[in-house]
């Protein structure tokens, strides 16, 4: 069919089954807005920044497991979404960049608002294509897609052309892709699969060590399947929250910087570690070279080059985790000795550290206590299953992580590999959109909150109610902890009062229910107004400016040497 | 240890920067590089020279195998691959010294590319090695300019073809 190169744009999304886009116009992509004009199945969702765009279209991604898709026009538009990008390309997330460019005659000549898109992005797209050409354009998106969501998922970048957006073409959307580099790989090895369920039923202290792959490579069933055939403890990270049950009896919580002491002890003192679809990432191991000396590795990933990267792979195992855990599994059954019961006094030991270095703080003082607004969510929300949590970055962040219970993948949704303040508001909008049955809070920080707040006016006027719960210290709470105890109370630049703004009379600024609570015993009640109100609602939680997050291990320190809560008072560093 | 690798690539606009991006942003130092034809009109070929440690060799090779234009990546192993660089070098040579000249060249095989007044070049092909050796002779007659490739190379038709044992890729 006959038609112009921004109509194929808007038939190819449809065509991808693609429901909602985030964006903002701008020169260089007007022609892809008035098609948006002409009309389309697609739903643009009106940001106020590119950076709250393509943080939506993570969170959506996120929360649905679907392509996320965000559109901008040339220079300062796709310089916004850099952030979005790189923190995609960190967390694996699905993203298609649709931006415009400037005309192919003006390619090259610094014309207004040209900037090398891809160029810029370049070390942060799996992939990304400059379209001069309109007949190139249908094939193009149809490889942008199964870039995205293929292999290792992640973002990619498409610059069109603005003169490519105003020519025709003949339009049909390609069945095949044309990639003859892309080929991720589609089976696992068997000899390998064996080997690791051998090595899996001779450890004494075996983990699960499980990563963000898991749920992007929607193999949480079969963990679950995995782990209670064998017996196995499963330590799941940040990214992997809600992957495997938090409720269940294995599930032995997120290791790393602020996990649980019994997790990071249990890593560390395994025999055998089992990674899945994880990266040994620093916030995680803690000093490389002292983490978990005396585990053998079996390392799971669709990404080969994960795999050796950081921590020798005494089996490595390449190949979709999907497949992989489940030829695990038949491969364990297959291998056990009737009877086997898998590491009993490993799981007795984990059990005991549980019970013995809980996350500890003290309710009691002048001040609403942080920790105390997580948990108060997480009460008031038990057992519901329509539940969605975003965060931000720091503090707040990861108390989320320890006192929040989650037992479904996609939804707990957080910037980890990046650690992009001001990822929470939007990626909840994000979120809603795709599910707009769900409950979508954000837990943020307050100096987070204000990185991206105008998106309320977007949570608002497209009716994508969030709750916003700010976790107010009236500091950069995470900086100035590392200040008080790795600097001696030098408190630089990082005092944000509790008071400016007044997050309650912002968020009525823009057309939201702002709710501000100071006292304990009015923190159940204020929640639980913000979370019934059916409007989108930001809540002030102000509380204690000191409060640190415990444990800690300190950044290159060895991940056995945990700071208790506790111990506080004799920490030096 | 120096490794050489042989990348080929789909022959489109930015492939080469892909491919040198990642070295750059991951840290990995590229001694030389030199990048050409091949018998397909829309594939190129670069080769790499890198000095490292064989896992971030393996490192490298599934890096560069995950960039999308990246068709497919070999290690030439030393002895089983047949290695070339070619050179160009000039001597700011007097007249008289020329017959002296061209009689060293003559031990590597080197041609006289161009002679001028008071300077002539030499052109050399050879394995880098050889390449440098001359390099070296060449160096106290007045050597004052030098070009070379980046070796490149192809695997010996006796080699092995058999995907190395440490991983699968793809
Ligand atoms: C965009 C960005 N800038 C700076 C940082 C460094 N940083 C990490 S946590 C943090 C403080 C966050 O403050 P707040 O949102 O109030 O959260 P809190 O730690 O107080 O809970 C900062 C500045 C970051 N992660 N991201
Ligand atoms: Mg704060």
């Amino acid at each position: 069919m006959k038609m112009l190169g921004s109509d194929a744009i808007l038939r190819s999304l449809e065509a991808e089954g693609i429901d909602v886009v985030f964006g903002i116009p701008g020169g260089a992509i007007l022609p892809l807005y008035d098609a948006f004009a002409r009309g389309s199945t697609v739903r643009h969702v009106l940001a106020r920044h590119e950076q709250g765009a393509g943080h939506m279209a993570e969170g959506y991604a996120r929360a649905s497991g679907k392509v996320g898709v965000a559109v901008a026009t040339s220079g300062p538009g796709v310089t916004n979404l850099v952030t979005p990008i790189a923190d995609a390309w960190m967390d694996s997330t699905p993203l298609v960049c649709i931006t415009g460019q400037v005309r192919t005659t003006l390619i090259g000549t610094d014309a207004f608002q040209e900037t090398d898109a891809t160029g810029i992005t370049l070390p942060i797209v799996k992939h990304s294509w400059l379209v001069q050409d309109v007949q190139e354009l249908p094939h193009v998106l149809k490889a942008a897609f199964h870039v995205a969501r293929t292999g290792r998922s992640g973002p990619v970048l498409v610059d069109v052309a603005k003169d490519v957006q105003e020519t025709e073409i003949d339009f049909t959307y390609p069945h095949q892709v044309d990639l003859p580099g892309w080929r991720p790989p589609a089976g696992v090895h068997p000899r390998q699969v064996r080997e690791a369920a051998r090595a899996l039923l001779a450890a004494s202290r075996p983990v699960l060590y499980v990563g963000g792959g898991v749920i992007n490579g929607d193999a949480c069933d079969e963990l679950r399947e995995l782990a209670e055939v064998g017996g196995i403890p499963v330590i799941a990270t940040l990214m992997a929250k809600g992957s495997f049950p938090e409720t269940h009896p294995l599930c032995y919580g997120p290791p790393g910087m602020h996990g649980s002491k019994w997790a990071n002890w249990g890593l560390n003192k395994s025999d055998l570690i089992v990674a899945v679809g994880a990266r040994f990432d620093d916030r995680v191991t803690g000093k490389l070279s002292a983490f978990a000396p005396g585990a053998k590795v079996i390392h799971f990933d669709i990404d080969a080059a994960e795999i050796g990267k950081l921590r020798r792979a005494d089996i490595p195992v390449t190949g979709p985790l999907r497949l992989a855990l489940a030829e695990l599994t038949k491969a364990v059954r297959e291998e056990e000795e009737p009877g086997h019961e898998g590491p009993v006094a490993w799981r007795r030991q984990l059990e005991e550290w549980r019970e013995a270095f809980p996350y500890r703080y003290r309710r009691e003082g002048d001040y609403l206590k942080p920790q105390a607004i997580v948990e108060t969510l997480r009460d008031l929300t038990l057992g519901r299953d329509d539940v969605v949590w975003t965060t931000g970055v720091g503090q707040h962040q990861m108390w989320a992580m320890q006192y929040l219970v989650c037992d479904r993948p996609r939804t707990f949704i957080t910037s980890g590999g990046l650690g992009t303040m001001g990822y929470g508001l939007p990626a909840a909008i994000g979120a809603k959109a795709a599910r707009p049955d769900a409950t979508v809070v954000c837990i943020d920080g307050d100096g987070c909150f204000q990185m991206t707040c105008q998106e309320l006016a977007t949570s608002v006027l497209e009716g994508l109610p969030i709750v916003v719960v700010i976790v107010n210290n009236g500091w950069l709470g995470m900086v100035r902890q590392w200040q008080e105890m790795f600097y001696d109370n030098r408190f630089a630049e990082t005092h944000l009062t509790h008071q400016v703004p007044d997050y309650a009379q912002l968020a009525e600024a823009y057309g939201a229910a702002g709710f501000t609570v100071e006292a304990d015993d009015e923190l159940e009640g204020v929640l639980e107004e913000a979370l019934t109100c059916g409007r989108t609602a930001v809540v002030d939680a102000r509380c204690d400016p000191e409060e640190k997050c415990f444990p800690m291990i300190p950044a290159g320190a060895a991940a056995i040497d945990v700071i208790e809560f506790s111990e506080e008072k004799a920490v030096e560093a | 240890m120096r490794h050489t690798v042989s990348v080929l690539v789909e022959n489109r606009p930015g492939a080469l920067a892909r491919v040198s991006n990642m070295f750059a942003r991951r840290g990995f130092n590229i001694e030389s590089l030199a990048v050409g034809p091949t018998e397909r009109h829309d594939v190129s070929r670069i080769t790499l020279t890198v000095d490292c440690p064989a896992d971030l060799l393996e490192q490298i090779e599934k890096q560069m195998h995950k960039l999308v234009n990246v068709l497919r990546v070999s290690t030439l192993e030393a002895g089983e691959a047949v290695e070339r660089e070619l050179a160009l070098v000039r001597v700011s040579a007097e007249p008289s010294r020329r017959a002296e000249l061209i009689a060293l060249s003559e031990v590597f095989d080197a041609r006289v590319a161009d002679l001028g007044p008071d300077s002539m070049i030499f052109e050399v092909v050879g394995t880098p090695e050889q390449l440098e050796s001359f390099e070296e002779l060449l160096r106290p007659h007045g050597l004052t300019e030098l070009a070379r490739t980046g070796r490149i190379g192809l695997a010996r038709a006796s080699a092995s073809r058999a995907p190395r044992p440490q991983h699968v890729l793809r």
